[in-house]
């Protein structure tokens, strides 16, 4: 019986023949991400020894700048811990600034084939890249950078074959809220994607996917590589070898399960869970909201706000809501500034923000309060996520979210733009 | 090493108990003691209070869905002894290794206890047993290595001794 993707990234990375569901493996880690949250007092040891600076990269992104006296201290420790080690890929407040899973996308960070650990939980957004990217925890990090190395649980895999293509205004959000409500749970499973529809899919698209793995509370979520994806990372890698993995044609799945893109229709979370939980946008009977927000490592990406521009074009966000975009890196909110993203959004009547978690997270730049409602196209919508536990988090796709500021209340987004 | 076997109280938790609910953010940036004062504040107000050390927690599916925050020392500190669940998010099981807190995966384990009744969980043949209703239950095997760094207090001190990070 043949493997699947992530069990030949394993196996390769444990110096093994085979793995299968059940094994313990232990791996070499090709790529280590610090972030702001790993430095605070609660979490942090003071590193005597690194094993590899070079594959250590170091990330603010949860409270950037900073916005208390806390991730400010987080921020210190951080930097002395750059200087101390010689860590030449830090991403401090300035130009390079952004949420990790971000930087990891912009500039190549996660190499097909290779093994990417990150104290967030949204690491396996890098699964895009064909890597075995995992969210740890900060001790996990600890062990990583002094030992080089770390450990996995090998779980099954349930595979999904995307086929047919999007249609517009529906996104790959949509997708992810389609698979939660009729798949659940993949708790201890690795989910891999693939199938004819990856050659209408953008990277980032399918990047927001792998982010929202975490919320299906999947091991690994990977993507079969394509030349799209290849020439992406050979084009910020010069040079660098890897070997990206397929998965074998009698690959050993859990489950197999196809996606008609075509077939997906704009889908709203209701509050206080993603899996088993949303319902088609037009079905909210005007549920009024008073924050929207655009933004997070699933979905602060270029095309993110290209979609929120064009639903926003021309229109006037509601003045019962603040609208908030919040783009993943700095270098992506420059490229939508070039592209005019940004003017069309500001016009609108939304805020755009620096780039950082922000709102996602509840940690700065959009709290809710007690009895609040905010729609939100970002990661999570758990009780008391973006604020105070009696506020209410509804989610859905960037698009979604854009009409609905516009309307005011939860807004199918074909009934802005007259597409579908 | 001895391999723990542990009765306590149970306490019953649905599922898709997600890692906000047990370690709220607006606590994230909070020290370790105060974290220990907000656990479940939004789902199950003034538990902290009631959790004596040594009692277990009997879950259902999915537990610790979310991130990646120190949870799991969160329950580990207000004293829980064990977390036994249908089915532990990956990344949450991780912390419960690394941050020494025992946590066992059990199909069956929701439907068969009441809140109150007394749990015995042993890591020797990774049994659960209703003492109540004497119904024993076949829990799926921590690997040794996991378990002696649950049991050592977590990955932390395995560091310390080996000088890699500097004492607390």
């Amino acid at each position: 019986m043949g493997m699947t993707a992530i069990e030949k990234i394993l196996a390769r990375n444990s110096d093994q023949e085979v793995v299968k569901p059940g094994d313990l493996v232990v791996v070499e880690v090709g790529t280590a991400v610090l972030y702001d949250n790993n430095l605070i007092p609660a979490n942090w040891r003071d590193v005597l020894s690194v094993k590899h600076p070079e594959r250590v990269v170091m990330v603010f992104d949860h409270r950037v700048p900073a916005k208390d006296i806390m991730s400010a201290t987080a921020h210190s420790v951080g930097r002395r811990f750059v200087e101390k080690f010689g860590i030449e890929r830090f991403h401090d407040v300035g130009p390079t600034q952004g949420i990790s899973h971000a930087l990891i996308a912009d500039h190549g960070y996660a190499l097909p084939g290779t093994v990417l650990v990150c104290g967030d939980s949204h690491t396996c957004s890098a699964g895009v890249f064909n890597c075995a990217a995992r969210g740890t925890g900060s001790p996990d990090m600890l062990y990583a950078v002094t030992k080089g190395e770390t450990w996995f649980k090998v779980g099954e895999t349930v595979r999904y074959d995307l086929t047919g293509s999007l249609a517009a205004p529906a996104s790959t959000k949509d997708v992810l809220l389609h698979i939660a409500n009729e798949y659940g749970d993949h708790a201890t499973m690795n989910v891999e994607f693939g199938g004819p529809a990856l050659e209408n899919l953008s990277l980032n698209a399918r990047r927001t996917i792998t982010t929202m793995g975490a919320e299906l509370s999947a091991e690994f979520a990977t993507f079969e590589p394509d030349p799209v994806m290849l020439d992406y990372v050979r084009e910020r890698n010069p040079g660098v070898a890897f070997e990206e993995q397929y998965p074998d044609e009698d690959a050993n799945y859990y489950g197999r399960h196809t996606i008609d893109l075509t077939a997906i229709e704009p889908l709203v979370a209701m509050p206080d869970a993603v899996l088993n939980n949303s319902k088609p946008a037009r079905e909210f009977g005007g549920e009024k909201i008073d924050q929207a927000f655009i933004g997070s490592c699933a979905n602060g990406t270029l095309d993110d706000l290209a979609v929120a521009a064009e639903v926003l074009d021309g229109k006037t966000v509601s003045s019962d809501v603040r609208l908030i975009v919040t783009p993943g890196s700095q270098l992506i909110y420059k490229q939508a500034l070039k592209a005019g993203y940004i003017e069309k959004i500001m016009d609108a009547g939304a805020v755009v923000t620096n780039a950082t978690c922000g709102a996602c997270g509840g940690g700065h730049l959009g709290i809710l309060s007690a009895g609040e409602t905010c729609i939100t196209a970002s990661t999570r919508n758990f009780k008391g996520r973006m604020g105070d536990a009696d506020s209410r988090v509804f989610m859905g796709s960037p698009a979604t979210v854009a009409a609905s500021a516009i309307r005011g209340t939860i807004t199918d987004p074909r009934d802005i733009t007259g597409e579908g | 090493m001895e391999k723990p076997v542990l009765e306590g109280k149970v306490w019953s938790f649905p599922d898709n108990i997600n890692t906000d609910l047990i370690l709220p953010g607006r606590a994230q940036y909070f020290t370790e003691e105060e974290q220990m004062k907000v656990v479940f504040e939004a789902n199950r107000p003034g538990w902290v209070d009631e959790v004596q050390q040594g009692d277990i927690i009997v879950a259902d599916r999915n537990f610790g869905l979310g991130s990646s925050r120190p949870a799991a020392r969160s329950l580990r500190n207000v004293g829980v002894a064990c977390l036994v669940a249908e089915s532990i998010n990956g990344l949450f099981f991780r912390n419960c290794v690394n941050w020494g807190f025992l946590a066992l995966e059990c199909p069956g384990v929701a439907a068969a206890f009441e809140e109150g009744d007394i749990a015995k969980v042993s890591f020797e043949d990774f049994t659960v047993t209703n003492t109540r209703t004497g119904e024993t239950l076949q829990a799926g095997a921590v690997p040794d290595a996991l378990l002696a760094t649950m049991q050592a207090g977590g990955v932390l001190p395995v560091l310390e001794a080996e000088g890699l990070i500097a004492k607390e």
